[in-house]
């Protein structure tokens, strides 16, 4: 792809998420569910973590940074799908995008970007003020997020929020697509929810499942979307280890992309043979 | 050299058949029958640069099916189709990005995006340069009325109005051939004679190619030169509306003015349609030269006028002699 090429793209991006930024309320309501429920996350956390024999995997105050870093940036992972685009995939009325030069799946990859992080840059403001700034104000101190140790930690914390972004949107390009070929596309939307939340850490931190699961958590992609950028933020990811789970983020957007885009053409094959 | 040559085009439609009942829910979990819709059947034109051609049928006649395989949104069963040197389907994204289309019954505008921004994206993924989107933005904006839309949402205009952008959206890119599918549809009269002359002025300025489909024949009769009516897929005639008016409609009414009032028993009693003083209107099914000399050289004449027949009766018997 040229730069020329990608600059459609990135006006598509930048138009959507103009247009998605409008929606202020729904995002406000959203964050003040996700700040209830981080408290009474910490809550269990802090009674498991006083009554706990031996000392688990992930120190509290990584815990911490984990609850609210998945809360204030919840909107950014796979749990629902734009309703624009299950609409257009539904009806097949998705041809008609055919008519304007561009890849079908690079086209509507940019506005699941969009439709992954305005919502979330919405959110993360108030989100963050509380986590940093009211929960010291009101003396609870040990639930306040912590800061990342290090400058490595956070700017390696950044690079791989980014690939959570790519993974995010890869994943969820995968199960719209996926709808063309479905006649009730809900089932497997709440599926997948269901899928991300538990898979990628967002109930409980992967690192505090039993051991005998471990091996099989390791290598599923739904961990690049909390685990590895929530632990690396916390330094429990250090030093070389953080390449290596860069890496991996980046090998799993590079293959749920190949499988959208050779999905895509499947679904392109269908809607120009068949007729929408 | 043509622009667009299509030859022998043909597309059938393959849908599943659903068995009535429970039982037949269940045997087509197993083994689906399918039944093909023979949409087109082979058709054939060609098109010349700057043509601007009527493309009309009744419903189902096979249409929209034409202009999706001529934009590159649908492959045809068989057939060969060539636009611009190109197969429009095995190269879509250089091929669209060449022409314009409108789908009258559809938007391919943004729902949530005010029309001008709509217009801004489409200026990015086209590509069109600054100047040149501005000075083509002006214009459409000018012929089409459309400043005091620009600010709106698609979603909220009216039917008319969202025509008239989809049509100005179809152009900003300035291509070298339109596809319209019905594109007056839902049109009030004076919208309708305003996009009339606008894809005209478009045609005439631009050098643009034009086939246009429509149900409204006053459409046809405002633009196209040349008409092409198919009917289930298959095309039942190619030619001016004039020639189409002569080959399909043998009758003709004639209206005479007389000097005085003619006496009329020498002429046939049921062909007058309308006796009104002096004035009488005659329904000529022979040659109308030679009634038109024997009246001369019988009566005093003031005045002749020959009524061609309205251009729906035309496609109406037309229509149905393809039954
Ligand atoms: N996607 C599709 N799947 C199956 N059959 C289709 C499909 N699209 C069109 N057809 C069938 O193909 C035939 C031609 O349809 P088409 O839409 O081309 O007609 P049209 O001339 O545009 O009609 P109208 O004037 O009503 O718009 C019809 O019999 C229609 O039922
Ligand atoms: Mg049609």
């Amino acid at each position: 792809m040229t730069a020329l090429a990608l600059k459609s793209y990135i006006a598509v991006v930048s138009t959507r998420f103009r247009t998605l930024l409008q929606y202020r309320i729904a995002a406000i309501a959203g964050i003040v569910t996700q700040v209830f429920w981080g408290l009474m996350k910490l809550m269990v956390f802090s009674a498991f973590y006083e009554v706990a024999q031996n000392q688990p995997p992930l120190s509290f105050e990584s815990i911490v940074a984990y609850v609210w870093l998945g809360q204030c940036l919840f909107a950014l992972f796979p749990y629902n799908v734009d309703p624009d685009m299950r609409a257009m995939f539904n009806s097949g009325s998705v041809a008609y995008d055919m008519l304007r030069p561009l890849s079908l799946y690079a086209y509507w990859f940019s506005r699941t970007l969009a439709f992954r992080t305005a919502p979330t840059v919405l959110r993360l403001v108030p989100g963050l003020f509380f986590a940093f700034v009211v929960l010291r104000l009101v003396g609870l101190d040990e639930w306040v997020m912590p800061l990342p140790p290090s400058f490595v930690a956070a700017f390696s914390f950044f690079i791989s929020i980014l690939l959570t972004v790519a993974l995010s949107a890869s994943i969820m390009m995968l199960v719209s697509i996926s709808m063309f070929w479905l006649i009730d596309s809900r089932g497997m939307v709440n599926l997948m929810a269901g899928v991300v939340w538990v898979l990628g850490g967002m109930i409980i931190p992967l690192p505090l499942f039993p051991d005998w699961v471990q091996p099989f958590l390791s290598w599923q992609p739904f961990r690049g979307l909390c685990d590895i950028p929530f632990r690396i933020y916390s330094g429990d990811i250090a030093g070389f280890e953080i390449v290596g789970e860069l890496v991996f983020q980046l090998a799993w957007v590079a293959i749920l992309v190949l499988a959208g885009v050779w999905l895509m053409r499947r679904a392109q094959v269908k809607l120009t043979v068949q007729g929408g | 050299m043509y622009q667009i040559h299509v030859q022998g085009l043909t597309k059938s439609y393959r849908i599943a058949e659903r068995q009535p009942g429970m039982v037949g829910a269940v045997k087509s979990l197993f083994h689906r029958t399918y039944r093909d819709v023979d949409a087109l059947r082979g058709i054939d034109f060609d098109i010349s640069r700057g043509e601007m051609v009527g493309y009309i049928g009744p419903n189902g006649a096979g249409k929209s099916t034409t202009i999706k395989i001529l934009a590159g949104i649908l492959v045809p069963t068989g057939g060969r189709c060539v636009v611009n040197g190109v197969v429009p389907w095995q190269s879509r994204i250089s091929y669209v990005a060449q022409i314009g289309v409108v789908f009258g019954q559809r938007t391919q505008l943004w729902w949530d995006l005010p029309v001008v921004e709509s217009f801004e994206l489409l200026r990015e993924i086209y590509k069109v340069p600054n100047n040149r989107f501005k000075t083509s933005l002006a214009e459409l904006v000018e012929l089409l009325d459309l400043s005091p839309l620009l600010d709106t949402p698609v979603r909220q205009l009216s039917l008319g109005q969202r025509v008239k952008c989809d049509i100005a959206s179809a152009l900003l890119h300035e291509p070298q051939i339109l596809f319209l599918d019905e594109p007056t549809i839902g049109l009030d009269a004076v919208t309708k004679a305003s996009v009339r002359g606008f894809i005209k002025e478009i045609n005439r300025n631009r050098d643009v190619t034009v086939l246009l489909t429509t149900h409204d024949l006053g459409d046809i009769e405002a633009l196209c030169r040349r008409v092409i009516v198919i009917n289930d897929g298959i095309c039942l005639s190619d030619s001016s509306i004039d020639e189409l008016r002569n080959q399909y409609v043998h009758e003709k009414h004639v209206v005479i003015e007389f000097g005085n009032s003619p006496c009329l028993e020498s002429i046939h009693q049921d062909d007058v349609l309308k006796s009104e003083g002096t004035r009488i209107t005659f329904l000529c099914t022979s040659d109308i030269s030679d009634f038109v000399a024997q009246m001369t050289s019988r009566y005093e004449i003031k005045d002749i006028t020959i009524e061609t027949p309205p251009i729906e009766r035309v496609v109406t018997e037309l229509y149905e002699s393809s039954k």
